[in-house]
């Protein structure tokens, strides 16, 4: 009996546009909400809890028609630092990178620290970022203080 | 020789004592050495000074104004917010840009933690940490570090004992950043609930300094060089909590017996009942001469960061 070998895709492929793949799974929805591209009328194939034989399981996003600066998407390491970020064109993978954390971010987190002066005044939060082991420890430039990633939460 | 100072201080801000490394902090000795025995009359002379004290302060804010008039310098500015435009609700942001227009730099303290470092993005004019809620206290750490180098003549080999509330104490805190860029060791002794928190102990194992727990103060005091109490702030604990959790740790005359003759003990004040009267007449009591030294060093704080090139004279 001949074997057939076909190439299922777990998710729809695009055009053009960018793929993220290999995001730990319960990242993806933070990731997209972090995009602000829900709002918007740009078409988005998500995945969640996708089989991956390197992670297990994974979430995978795909926005059609944009494709990411390498800078706008190593802001999305904090949630998924060893995702990898692929340009596509004509359905074929035209430029592949890995995420790479920042050394800071901006906006993206309130302070913890109730009693930082981010909480009263109209300034944007800032963090220094730190990879500790598997953590990410982000260090508030205002008032100093040091928290791991999951005691922040998005503004 | 001190006439070598290299003074990266020129123009900038004093904000945190993560600014510093151990060539600055030792140039910063120096410097105050020198105030304290020749002084420097005409270092601030022309320039105003802003006070910008939006919370309670004795020592540091009165410690300030004396610094900048024996540099012969002026000062304006206020000692608690009820009568500055904030109580109308004017932004500590904007408040920086008016003030920072009108003076030669800025002494701010403020009840919230990182106001130090916004108005550091805002003036203008160089900006001083006088204290930011919990966060830092530059300028007491300076002075903490200069009456150990006073009291000891030297930063190195030393054992420091820290007693007290060490959980949420920022001197004590911002000293063991200062001291771990020295060969030191650390003892600490505090109640219950009030220990160092996970993350200095994290950054003393990362920088290898060596350090012990300690649930017993008197037996810890044999091997002290420093003993650095803090208080206990009562408002925390009820006063059952307080009797039982923090008589143990207040410092009582009798246990120094065992004491190194040249252990000096430093509290950066104001003290409730954590040292015994009865050792402020011993050779041991060292918080009051710490005290007189925050004028010297901020006397010397202020003259680097307004003179590019003071005109030092040369210690041996």
């Amino acid at each position: 009996m001949n074997s057939i070998k076909t190439t299922v895709h777990q998710v729809e492929a695009i055009c053009h546009g960018t793929v993220i793949d290999h995001i730990p799974v319960g990242q993806g929805l933070k990731i997209l909400k972090n995009l602000q591209l829900l709002e918007s009328k740009t078409r988005i194939t998500v995945g969640f809890n996708l089989p991956s034989k390197i992670m297990q399981l994974k979430d995978l996003i795909k926005i059609e028609s944009r494709l990411f600066a390498k800078k706008e998407a190593d802001k999305l390491a904090i949630f998924a630092p060893n995702a990898t970020i692929n340009l596509i064109q004509h359905y074929k993978i035209m430029q592949k990178d890995k995420m790479k954390l920042p050394d800071s971010i901006e906006g993206l987190f309130a302070c913890p620290n109730l009693n930082c002066i981010t909480h009263d005044e109209a300034i944007v939060s800032k963090f220094k970022l730190l990879q500790q082991k598997e953590n990410t420890a982000l260090t508030c430039i205002y008032c100093e203080r040091r928290f791991l990633q999951n005691m922040l939460k998005m503004i | 020789m001190f006439s070598n100072i290299q003074n990266q201080l020129f123009n900038n801000h004093i904000l945190s004592l993560s600014q510093f490394d151990r060539m600055m902090l030792e140039d910063l000795i120096q410097a105050i050495l020198y105030m304290k025995t020749h002084g420097m009359p005409n270092a601030l002379s022309g320039k105003v000074i802003g006070s910008c004290f939006m919370e309670p302060s004795t020592r540091t804010r009165l410690s300030f104004d004396v610094a900048i008039k024996r540099l012969g310098g002026h000062v304006i500015g206020f000692d608690n917010n009820e009568n500055t435009s904030s109580r109308k609700g004017e932004s500590l942001s904007d408040m920086m840009c008016v003030i920072s227009s009108y003076v030669d730099a800025i002494i701010l303290r403020h009840p919230k933690e990182g106001s130090a470092y916004l108005a550091s993005q805002l003036s203008s004019v160089p900006i001083i940490n006088a204290g930011d809620g919990s966060n830092q206290h530059p300028t007491q750490t300076v002075l903490d570090l200069f009456s150990i180098y006073e009291s000891q003549n030297t930063l190195d080999g030393l054992t420091i004992l820290c007693v007290g509330d060490l959980k949420y104490g920022r001197t004590v805190h911002s000293l063991i950043h200062a001291l771990s860029y020295f060969k030191v060791q650390f003892i600490f002794v505090a109640p219950e609930g009030l220990q160092l928190p996970q993350y200095l102990i994290e950054d003393l194992d990362h920088n290898h300094i060596a350090y012990e727990v300690y649930s017993h103060l008197e037996k810890a005091i044999p091997q002290a060089d420093i003993i650095y109490m803090t208080r206990i702030q009562q408002e925390r604990l009820d006063d059952t909590e307080y009797q039982y959790l923090v008589t143990p740790y207040l410092l009582k005359k009798a246990m120094l017996k065992k004491a190194k003759s040249n252990m000096k003990i430093l509290h950066p004040l104001p003290r409730l009942n954590e040292i015994e009267l009865a050792i402020d007449h011993t050779p041991f009591a060292y918080y009051f001469q710490q005290a007189t030294n925050g004028m010297y060093a901020r006397m010397a704080l202020l003259t680097l960061l307004l003179n590019k090139q003071a005109h030092w004279g040369t210690l041996t």
